[in-house]
């Protein structure tokens, strides 16, 4: 699937190039048609989502309204629903570009977990030794730290798909369990403060290693920086020759050998780049919130980070947006126990409704005359902009 | 951790039930109902840690003038921050009961700095003097109801092996384990028991493979210490040995497997603090108990219970209801050999020694 979104992009860049070249104003339809696709399928999808939900939510005797309205509410509604949002959001941009950067290869990986934890033990584990130093060399140190930790993770994992075709996937997700198992470890052995007793602990970091909050918000700088990592994701896989080529490894590995790209090298790379911006999550959780390592890194960004990068396909752009929605989401599940009574595993239902019909909307694509140029039955078009994926005339 | 307050409770004593200061409480108070946010780490019926919570909270939803809040499933990070600022801002909470540890510092304690109308009262005993008025902390003694778990585990053994699913090497997981043999070695110096930690608090996977494990090597009472007892009991049951609970009464789950049980008893706490904060006093800000203070009490005993087991375990109950009951006492070595307390010594429950226990006691199999 990913891997299809992949050459499609390819060939219609290839088809852009090799094929006479459509009018102007046709060109400019079918670009809006295509993009009115990416956007309409993924939020229709999300309507169908609410609209399924609402049945579950009726069934239980609640009123979907009344949910909708707490959702807006508790995520939306007002600068302290809003700022909750973003501030549930900001890890996750993060975690998703970990499942969006090695998706451009068509690989599959769900371990950005083990890395946010890594990510956040090594940032703590570097800033004990440093304690003392200047303020800038201490945060640059640890975020250095959290990036390697997080990089050589899951370039691993990238290393072991490139030369022994071990599978990204179930790698990833071992990779996580044995990186949350050796963190609880080394919390609870070699890093422990010994004045953490019923809480094990890493040494609580220097007052001038700790982040604050961006000015005027109470949301820490993890948003901003995430987002920078967003736009710089965007520009790497679609306005470099690198990312290019990384499309095209994506789409098919052994064009892309045949010309001489260096698959494994590019794999490793995406994927140890995922790890090292997912292992920043656990920098922030470890400088701006908990001021120290400690079990509570393990909350479950990665899995949601997954859920996100689906949502947005892939599109490190569109990742942003996703997040918010689902921290906003998040932000009022607590409101929606308190007044509709139902469990917190209600939120849930609905992440899983979402992420099922998302993925089944991704079978969508192409089948809509309306989206799809190549069915205008105009043959100039049909001409100048051939169905995706199409064999060169 | 909190050496400073622990000092100043030996300084004061063996009285279980301390107020340290009682600033008045939001003066307002009296005028509308007072809303009690109740925030869970996990699910609140998980027949555990959480459901023990949940319980206390049911019980304050019938007084007049108190209306409850809750939230499940609230991770230690800063989502319990925003948790208790929406049930300030949008519940108007004036009273939050945190439960579970990891949500102390820092969550509450930049909470309580931003609400300082507000009382917080944080379950695990961290607070110090240094920390806001306006927050506090709460714990129980339970190892007492492991002690009396391991007397009454200690007649219905067979084997002499008693077997113990443990969450994680700290102090009061450790103080439980020991509680449990001391209780089964008073009974009979010769049974052993075998320890399993999973490393997590909630994982029942393993919780499931720790029990088989434990059942294999000979074990046949099981008890353990994690946030949801129920794999581990239902576990035991299915394979035929013996269960003494733990948090909550999961008598349910093992029918007549299920010998007795440690619970905590969190209502007449929670009830103490809305009706001191009704009548406009603010809850101690360090507050311990145990059985006498009915913090914790045990399970009814299940049918397999003797009579002598009964006769045995009340008979060490009352002892205990007299306060100052040393679980831990000389002469006494650990598992590696070394000496904890020399003859004559012993640990009473408040004993600020077993806050920071990092030893299991001879007998135990396992290591911290």
């Amino acid at each position: 699937m990913v891997a299809d979104t992949a050459t499609t992009d390819a060939a219609s860049a290839d088809s852009a190039v090799a094929a006479p070249r459509a009018p102007a104003g046709l060109q400019l339809r079918a670009w809006a048609a295509r993009r009115a696709e990416a956007a309409i399928i993924p939020l229709g999808a999300l309507a169908l989502g609410l609209g399924l939900f609402s049945l579950f939510l009726a069934s239980l005797g609640k009123s979907p309204a009344a949910f909708l309205d707490l959702v807006y509410r508790g995520g939306f509604g007002s600068s302290f629903a809003l700022q909750n949002s973003l501030q549930r959001a900001a890890p996750l941009l993060f975690a998703a570009l970990c499942v969006a950067l090695p998706a451009r290869l068509g690989l599959v990986v769900i371990g950005g977990e083990g890395a946010i934890v890594l990510g956040g033990l090594a940032a703590a584990a570097v800033a004990t030794p440093l304690s003392g130093a200047p303020r800038g060399v201490g945060i640059a140190l640890m975020a250095l730290a959290a990036l390697l930790a997080g990089a050589l993770w899951l370039g691993a994992v990238g290393a072991l798909r490139a030369w022994r075709g071990v599978n990204e996937t179930i790698a990833s997700l071992l990779m996580s369990y044995i990186a949350i198992a050796l963190a609880n470890h080394l919390i609870e052995g070699w890093l422990r403060d010994p004045g953490s007793l019923n809480k094990p602990s890493t040494r609580t970091l220097d007052e001038a290693f700790r982040i604050g909050p961006l000015p005027g918000l109470e949301v820490h700088w993890g948003l901003a920086v995430g987002l920078v990592a967003c736009l710089f994701a965007w520009v790497l896989t679609e306005r470099t020759t690198l990312g290019f080529a990384a499309r095209i490894a994506g789409g098919n590995v052994r064009a892309a050998q045949i010309q001489g790209l260096p698959v494994g090298r590019l794999i490793t790379g995406f994927t140890a780049l995922g790890g090292a911006l997912a292992a920043l999550a656990g920098f922030f959780e470890v400088a701006a919130v908990h001021g120290n390592a400690n079990g509570s890194l393990v909350a479950g960004y990665g899995y949601t980070g997954i859920l996100i990068a689906f949502l947005a396909r892939q599109n490190p752009l569109a990742i942003p947006p996703v997040a918010f929605l689902l921290g906003g989401i998040e932000a009022s599940s607590g409101l929606i126990q308190r007044r509709l009574h139902v469990p917190d595993a209600t939120i849930l239902v609905l992440e899983g409704l979402l992420f099922l019909l998302v993925l089944m909307g991704e079978t969508l694509y192409g089948r809509f005359k309306v989206f799809s140029p190549h069915l205008w039955g105009d043959k100039q078009a049909a001409a100048g902009l051939k169905p995706p994926g199409a064999p060169a005339p | 951790m909190a050496h400073h307050s622990i000092s100043r409770r030996t300084l004061l004593g063996g009285t279980a039930v301390l107020g340290l200061s009682a600033l008045s409480a939001r003066g307002a108070l009296a005028a509308g109902p007072m809303t009690v946010g109740v925030i869970y780490v996990g699910p609140k019926d998980d027949y555990g840690y959480n459901q023990a919570h949940a319980k206390g909270a049911a019980a304050l939803k019938g007084l007049p003038g108190i209306e409850v809040v809750e939230e499940e499933n609230v991770r230690e990070t800063t989502d319990v921050q925003k948790t208790m600022e929406s049930m300030i801002n949008m519940d108007g909470a004036s009273l939050i009961l945190p439960t579970s540890f990891g949500y102390f510092d820092p969550h509450v304690l930049i909470e309580a700095k931003k609400n300082p109308k507000v009382q917080f009262r944080h379950c695990g005993g961290l607070w110090t003097e240094a920390n806001p008025k306006n927050a506090g902390s709460y714990f129980g003694y339970i190892a007492q109801g492991q002690y009396l778990n391991g007397i009454v585990a200690a007649h219905a053994t067979k084997s002499k092996k008693l077997g113990f699913v443990a969450a994680k090497p700290i102090p009061q997981v450790l103080n439980n384990i020991n509680g449990f043999l001391m209780g089964a070695r008073s009974v009979d110096p010769a049974i052993t028991c075998q320890v399993i930690f999973t490393g997590e608090w909630s994982l029942a996977v393993k919780e499931a493979e720790a029990t088989n494990a434990l059942i294999d090597g000979g074990a046949d009472v099981i008890t353990c210490h994690v946030d949801s007892p129920k794999v581990t009991v239902e576990t035991a049951a299915r394979r035929g040995a013996f269960v003494c609970g733990y948090h909550a009464d999961q008598s349910a789950l093992a029918k007549d497997k299920y010998l007795t049980g440690a619970e905590w008893d969190w209502a007449p706490i929670y009830k103490g603090f809305v009706t001191g904060m009704q009548a406009g006093k603010a809850p101690p800000n360090f507050l311990r108990g145990g059985l006498a203070d009915g913090f914790v009490k045990m399970s009814a005993y299940g049918p397999a219970v003797s009579e002598a087991a009964r006769k045995n375990a009340d008979a060490v109950k009352a002892e205990m209801m007299k306060g100052g009951f040393a679980i831990i006492r000389g002469p006494l070595k650990d598992n590696k050999g070394n000496e904890i307390a020399a003859a004559g010594k012993g640990l009473p429950e408040n004993a600020p020694e077993l806050e920071s226990t990092g030893y299991l006691v001879e007998g135990v199999r396992g290591s911290a």
